[in-house]
C-alpha cells in the first residue's frame, strides 16, 4: 500500500510540473502582451503614449524578459513561497485577488460532487433493481435531458424561472445586504440559500452519467453466481444487495470520481459567469480577455491542480475499496 | 434401416411448413452481412429511430437553410425591433376557420416613458402564409440564384420566433446557426477521427515504450478540466483573424482535447487483435501488414469507432456553443447557436425578450438526438448483445 501511494504521489507531482509548463505556454500564445493592451487602453481614453512608454511599461511589468526565464521565476515563487505572481490588471499579488473567491469555487465544486454522488448512487441502485419500471424510465429520460442541457443553459433557464415565477434574482452568492458584511450566522444562511442553484447546475450532468454507469454495472453484477449463492445462504435481500453486488458495482463509480471532479470544475467558470457568482470564474474570463497571464495562468493551474489532486484521492479510495488494485500495483 | 428412414421422414413431414419457414429465416439471418445485422438490431431501438428522424430534419435544415428560412438572416426589419414571436392564427375575428394559417399585422413601438417596446396586433390586417413565395434573393449552395422561399407572407412580415435587437428574423438566424454549429461538429469529428486513429494506431502498433508514453499523455489530457483550457486556447486566437480562420481554429482546438477516447479504443482493439486467430491466419497466409490492417483489423472495430465518434459529437456542439456564448468562440457576423444565445446571456435580456432564448431548443434537440443514435449504434454494434 505504501509503495502504491508513493508511486501515485510521484506521478501526481510529475503531472503538476508538466502542467505548469503547458499552462504557461498556452497563455503566452496570444500575439501582443498586457503592456500593448494597457497602452491601447490609455490611448483610447485620450492619453498620449510614445513607443518609449510602451517599452517602459513592458519593463515595469517584467514582460521584456524571455519566457523561459519568466516561467522559471513564476514556478519557483509558487513552489517556494506560495506566491503566484502579480496580477497585471489589479496590480496586486494574484493570491490577494483570488483570496476568498477560490474558497467559494472549492465549496461549490465539493458540494456539487457530494450532491452528484448522493443522488446518482441511490437512483442507480433503484433503477437497476426495478429495471423497466416507470421510475427507471423516468430517471433514464431525465438523465438524457440532464446530459443534453449544457450547464450554462440550465443556469439561464433557472434564472428565467426565478425571475418570472418567483420574482427574485438568484444570481450571485449573497443578497445585497450581506454582500460586504462580515461573516455571521445570518450571512451563512443567506449564502446557503444562494448556493443550491449553482450546486444543482454543476451536479446534474455528472449525476445523469453516473446513474447510467451505476445501473449498468449493477445489472451485470446482480445476476452473477456469487449473488445466487448468498441468496441461497439465506441473507436478507437488502443486506445481500449492499454487501455484494453494490460493492462491486461501486468500483467504476469510484475510479471515475477524478473525472467527475474535472467535469464539475470545468463547468464552473461559465456557470459562475452566467450567475454572476463572486468566485474565480469571472476573474478567469477577464484575465483571459485582457491577457493577464499571471492571473489567468494561476487560475488555470489551480483548476487543473484541483482535478489532479482529486484523481489522486479517487485512486486512493479505489485502492481502499478494492484489494485487487492494491495487489496489482505491488507486483 | 428403412424403418429409421421412415421415422425421420415422418418427423419432418409432421411440421413441414414451420420447418421450411424456420430455415428460411435462419438462412436469412446467417447469410446477412454485418451491416444488415447492425441495421436489424438498430431498428429495435425506438429512441434511436426517433433520434435518426430528428437528425434527418437537421440535415435538411443544413442543406436548404436559405430555402426554408423565410428571410435573409441579415435583413433588418426596422419596424419590428425586439419583436416577440407572431402567433399563427387559423380562426379570424368573426370566428371563421381558415385552412391556410395567417398572421395579423403587428406594430412594435418604443414607449418614450418606459423605454419598452409595446406590441399591438392589428386584427384588420391579416396576412395569409404563402408557400414558395418570392423573398430575399440568395444563391443556393453558391450556384443557383433564386428568390423563392419555402414559406412567407406577401406585403407584411412573418417572424415566427420574433426578432433580435436589430430586427433580424430569429427563425432564419436559427436555421443558419444550425448549419454552422452542426458543420463544426462534423469537421471537428473528422479532426478527432484522424488524431485518434493516428495516435491510437501508433500506440497500439508499436507497443512498449511508445505505448507507455502515449498512455500517460492520454491520462494527462483527460485530467485537465477541458472547458477552462478551451477558453484559454480560444482566447489566444488573434482578434483580427477572418471568421473562416477562427471557425477552423475553434474546430481544431475542440478536436485537440477530444481525441483521447478514440485513441484509447483504437489502441486496445489493435493490441487485442494482434493476437487474434484470424489475424495470425492472415499472416501465415502471407498477407502484407497494410492488407491485414485495412482488410482484417479495421472492419472488425469500425463499429466501435463510429460509436465513439457519434458520442463525441454532442461534446463538440456543447463546447462550441459554450465558448461562443461567453464570447470566446465564434463572433458575429458568423451565426452559430452560441452566437445567438450570446445575446440572451443576462437577466435583463431573458426577462424582457425571452424569445431570444429559443435557439436553446435546437441545441437540446441536436444533443439528445445524437445521444439516442449513439446509444442505438452502440447496442446494435455490440457483437455480444442477445
Amino acid at each position: 500500500m505504501r509503495a502504491f501511494l508513493l508511486r501515485r504521489f510521484l506521478i501526481m507531482i510529475g503531472m503538476l510540473a508538466l502542467l505548469s509548463l503547458i499552462v504557461f505556454i498556452i497563455l503566452e500564445l496570444p500575439p501582443g502582451d498586457f503592456a500593448e493592451r494597457h497602452v491601447y487602453q490609455l490611448k483610447s481614453i485620450g492619453i498620449f503614449v510614445t513607443e518609449e512608454d510602451l517599452l517602459n511599461y513592458r519593463h515595469q511589468f517584467g514582460l521584456d524578459r524571455p519566457w523561459p526565464e519568466r516561467y522559471l521565476r513564476w514556478i519557483t515563487n509558487i513552489v517556494t513561497r506560495g506566491n503566484f505572481g502579480l496580477s497585471l490588471i489589479y496590480r496586486k499579488p494574484v493570491t490577494d485577488v483570488i483570496g476568498e473567491r477560490l474558497g467559494f469555487t472549492a465549496i461549490l465544486a465539493i458540494s456539487a460532487v457530494i450532491l452528484l454522488y448522493g443522488l446518482a448512487i441511490p437512483i442507480g441502485i433503484y433503477s437497476a433493481i426495478h429495471q423497466y419500471s416507470i421510475g427507471d424510465y423516468t430517471f433514464t429520460i431525465l438523465g438524457y435531458v440532464g446530459i443534453a442541457i449544457p450547464n450554462f443553459m440550465l443556469a439561464l433557464v433557472l434564472l428565467y424561472i426565478s425571475v418570472t415565477v418567483f420574482g427574485t434574482n438568484v444570481g450571485g452568492l449573497f443578497s445585497p445586504e450581506y454582500l460586504d458584511a462580515p461573516w455571521s450566522w445570518a450571512r451563512l444562511i443567506d449564502f446557503l440559500k444562494h448556493l443550491w442553484i449553482p450546486t444543482i447546475i454543476l451536479g446534474t450532468s455528472g449525476t445523469a452519467f453516473q446513474i447510467r454507469t451505476m445501473r449498468a454495472t449493477l445489472l451485470d453484477e446482480k445476476n452473477k453466481l456469487y449473488v445466487t449463492v448468498a441468496r441461497a445462504k439465506g441473507l436478507p435481500e437488502g443486506r445481500l444487495l449492499m454487501k455484494y453486488p453494490v460493492r462491486v458495482a461501486l468500483n467504476p463509480i469510484v475510479s471515475t470520481m477524478g473525472w467527475e471532479l474535472t467535469r464539475v470544475i470545468s463547468g464552473a467558470p461559465i456557470v459562475a459567469f452566467v450567475l454572476a457568482l463572486p468566485d474565480t470564474g469571472p476573474l478567469f474570463l477577464r484575465a483571459l480577455l485582457d491577457e493577464d497571464i499571471y492571473l489567468g495562468g494561476s487560475l488555470l493551474m489551480i483548476y487543473s491542480a484541483l482535478t489532479i489532486f482529486g484523481t489522486f484521492l479517487s485512486d486512493i479510495m479505489l485502492a481502499l475499496l478494492d484489494p485487487r488494485i492494491r495487489q496489482g500495483e505491488k507486483v | 434401416m428403412a424403418d429409421l428412414g421412415g421415422l425421420s421422414g415422418t418427423g419432418t413431414a409432421s411440421q413441414p411448413g414451420l420447418r421450411g419457414l424456420q430455415t428460411e429465416k435462419e438462412l436469412k439471418y446467417y447469410t446477412a452481412t454485418q451491416a444488415q445485422l447492425i441495421w436489424w438490431r438498430f431498428k429495435k431501438h425506438r429512441l434511436a429511430l426517433l433520434g435518426t428522424s430528428i437528425l434527418a430534419i437537421f440535415l435538411i435544415i443544413v442543406l436548404f437553410a436559405n430555402f426554408i428560412s423565410p428571410m435573409d438572416p441579415f435583413t433588418r426589419n426596422s419596424n419590428y425591433i425586439f419583436g416577440p414571436p407572431q402567433k399563427l392564427h387559423f380562426i379570424d375575428e368573426e370566428g371563421t376557420f381558415h385552412l391556410r394559417p395567417f398572421v395579423y399585422g403587428v406594430t412594435n413601438e418604443l414607449d418614450p416613458e418606459t423605454f419598452q417596446f409595446n406590441t399591438v396586433e392589428d386584427t384588420s390586417q391579416a396576412y395569409p402564409v404563402q408557400f414558395f413565395i418570392k423573398g430575399d434573393p440568395y444563391k443556393l449552395w453558391g450556384i443557383i440564384r433564386t428568390d423563392i422561399h419555402l414559406f412567407g407572407v406577401e406585403d407584411g412580415f412573418l417572424h415566427l420566433l420574433g426578432t433580435d435587437k436589430l430586427g433580424r428574423d430569429l427563425l432564419s438566424r436559427a436555421f443558419f446557426a444550425t448549419r454552422t454549429s452542426l458543420t463544426i461538429g462534423v469537421i471537428g469529428m473528422l479532426f478527432t477521427f484522424f488524431l485518434g486513429l493516428i495516435i491510437g494506431g501508433i500506440s497500439g502498433f508499436f507497443g512498449g515504450r511508445v505505448d507507455d508514453i502515449t498512455q500517460r499523455l492520454i491520462e494527462f489530457t483527460r485530467s485537465i478540466p477541458d472547458l477552462p483550457l478551451l477558453m484559454a486556447l480560444a482566447a489566444s486566437l488573434p482578434k483580427e483573424w477572418s471568421p473562416l480562420r477562427v471557425y477552423f481554429s475553434i474546430t481544431f482546438i475542440l478536436a485537440l482535447l477530444g481525441w483521447t477516447n478514440l485513441a484509447r479504443r483504437v489502441r486496445s482493439k489493435l493490441l487485442s487483435l494482434r493476437e487474434a486467430d484470424f489475424i495470425i491466419a492472415a499472416k501465415i497466409a502471407g498477407s502484407s501488414d497494410a492488407r491485414i490492417i485495412m482488410r482484417h483489423m479495421l472492419p472488425s472495430f469500425m463499429s466501435y469507432i463510429i460509436v465513439d465518434l457519434s458520442i463525441s459529437f454532442p461534446y463538440m456542439i456543447i463546447a462550441e456553443t459554450s465558448l461562443s456564448f461567453i464570447g470566446l468562440g465564434l463572433r458575429p457576423p458568423v451565426i452559430s447557436w452560441g452566437v445567438l444565445l450570446n445575446e440572451s446571456q443576462n437577466i435583463k435580456a431573458i426577462s424582457q425578450h425571452p424569445w431570444l432564448f429559443s435557439p436553446v431548443v435546437f441545441v437540446i434537440l441536436a444533443v439528445l438526438a445524437f445521444n439516442f443514435v449513439g446509444d442505438g449504434i452502440r447496442d446494435a454494434a455490440d457483437p455480444y448483445a442477445t
